[in-house]
């Protein structure tokens, strides 16, 4: 974890996390372990893994870590490994160092065909800490 | 003695009178439906206003149905599909949720997803957005200087969609010939 310029946004100096993870999950009905969320009325899942987390600075924090669309006919199970995160982990202000407990949620938006757009959040979580120094010159 | 002649072919004032008589009712019946199918006419008007202006109030949108521009959440919205949107003061913005805003100054609502979110204590919330069909944020679409969306631009949350549907409406401004056919 580095304290560097948050070249994306504002021009002050905030905490960039550096996070890598595995995926391991089935997309199913939760009613029927068989059946698939992937009904004749879902188009597509967008999947995301945020990661929640509270500060000083700000009570609620979330940022989206990694996305991904999975169309209907695609493999309903992933198995992802080692993956660094698709977008820049800044907080906004100085608030990963030390910061015990960043949960990091995978969920996903159901698009259907038409109709409704539901959110749904996954039944697994995990909790992550961050170290309470800042790294300097490991190579990301 | 002269005994008014029937049936021949004068053309006194009584002949004519029968015949005036059948063609001022006529006039006026027509007159009447007339003022008859403007009202009814009205009255639709006014329904089809009076359903949206409470589908305003019932979602808290100003902008309940909104039609998707841009392929820029693609492959999710395509260019003419129809969103209905509600923007309740109490849901709070949460990362993953689809937001239509309006960036301060511009007229064109955006349909994009909310991929981080900052909330403090006092419920003041800062947000930043990204189309899915986009490599970047939408940092380069916010005003000059602006870094964060806030609760003020939001004109509410996608819950619902139907396909196709709001062609009609592109083709319209796109070919303003066919608006003025309609």
């Amino acid at each position: 974890r580095k304290n560097v310029e948050d070249f994306t946004g504002p021009r002050e100096r905030s905490d960039l996390g550096f996070v890598t993870f595995d995926i391991t999950a089935d997309i199913l009905n939760g009613k029927n372990v068989l059946q698939s969320i992937f009904d004749w009325n879902v188009k597509q899942l967008f999947l995301y893994l945020s990661a929640e987390y509270s500060t000083k600075n700000n009570a609620l924090n979330q940022v989206v870590l990694w996305d991904k669309i999975m169309l209907r006919g695609d493999n309903p199970r992933l198995s992802l490994k080692d993956m660094k995160s698709k977008y820049f982990f800044f907080d906004d202000g100085n608030g990963l160092k030390g910061n015990r407990n960043i949960t990091l949620t995978l969920s996903w938006n159901v698009v259907p065909n038409a109709g409704i757009l539901p959110l749904v959040t996954g039944s697994g979580h995990v909790s992550v800490p961050f170290p309470d120094t800042y790294e300097t010159t490991k190579s990301y | 003695r002269v005994c008014p002649v029937r049936g021949a072919a004068g053309t006194g004032p009584g002949r004519a009178r029968p015949d005036m008589d059948l063609f001022g009712d006529l006039r006026r019946m027509n007159k009447r439906q007339l003022y008859y199918q403007v009202l009814n006419f009205a009255m639709i008007v006014s329904s089809a206003l009076m359903i949206w202006k409470g589908l305003i109030v019932i979602t808290g949108s100003e902008s309940p149905i909104v039609v998707v521009l841009s392929g820029s959440m693609e492959p999710a919205f395509h260019r003419g599909d129809l969103l209905f949107l509600t923007n309740f003061h109490d849901d709070p913005i949460r990362a993953g949720e689809i937001v239509v805003f309006k960036v301060e100054g511009r007229d064109i609502p955006i349909v994009h997803r909310v991929i981080k979110v900052h909330e403090k204590g006092n419920g003041n919330i800062k947000f930043l957005t990204k189309g899915d069909n986009n490599e970047v944020d939408d940092r380069g679409l916010y005003k000059e200087g602006q870094n964060w969306l806030e609760k003020k631009d939001v004109v509410g949350r996608a819950r619902g969609f139907l396909p196709y549907v709001g062609m009609v409406t592109i083709i319209m401004n796109d070919y303003p010939k066919f608006k003025v056919c309609i």
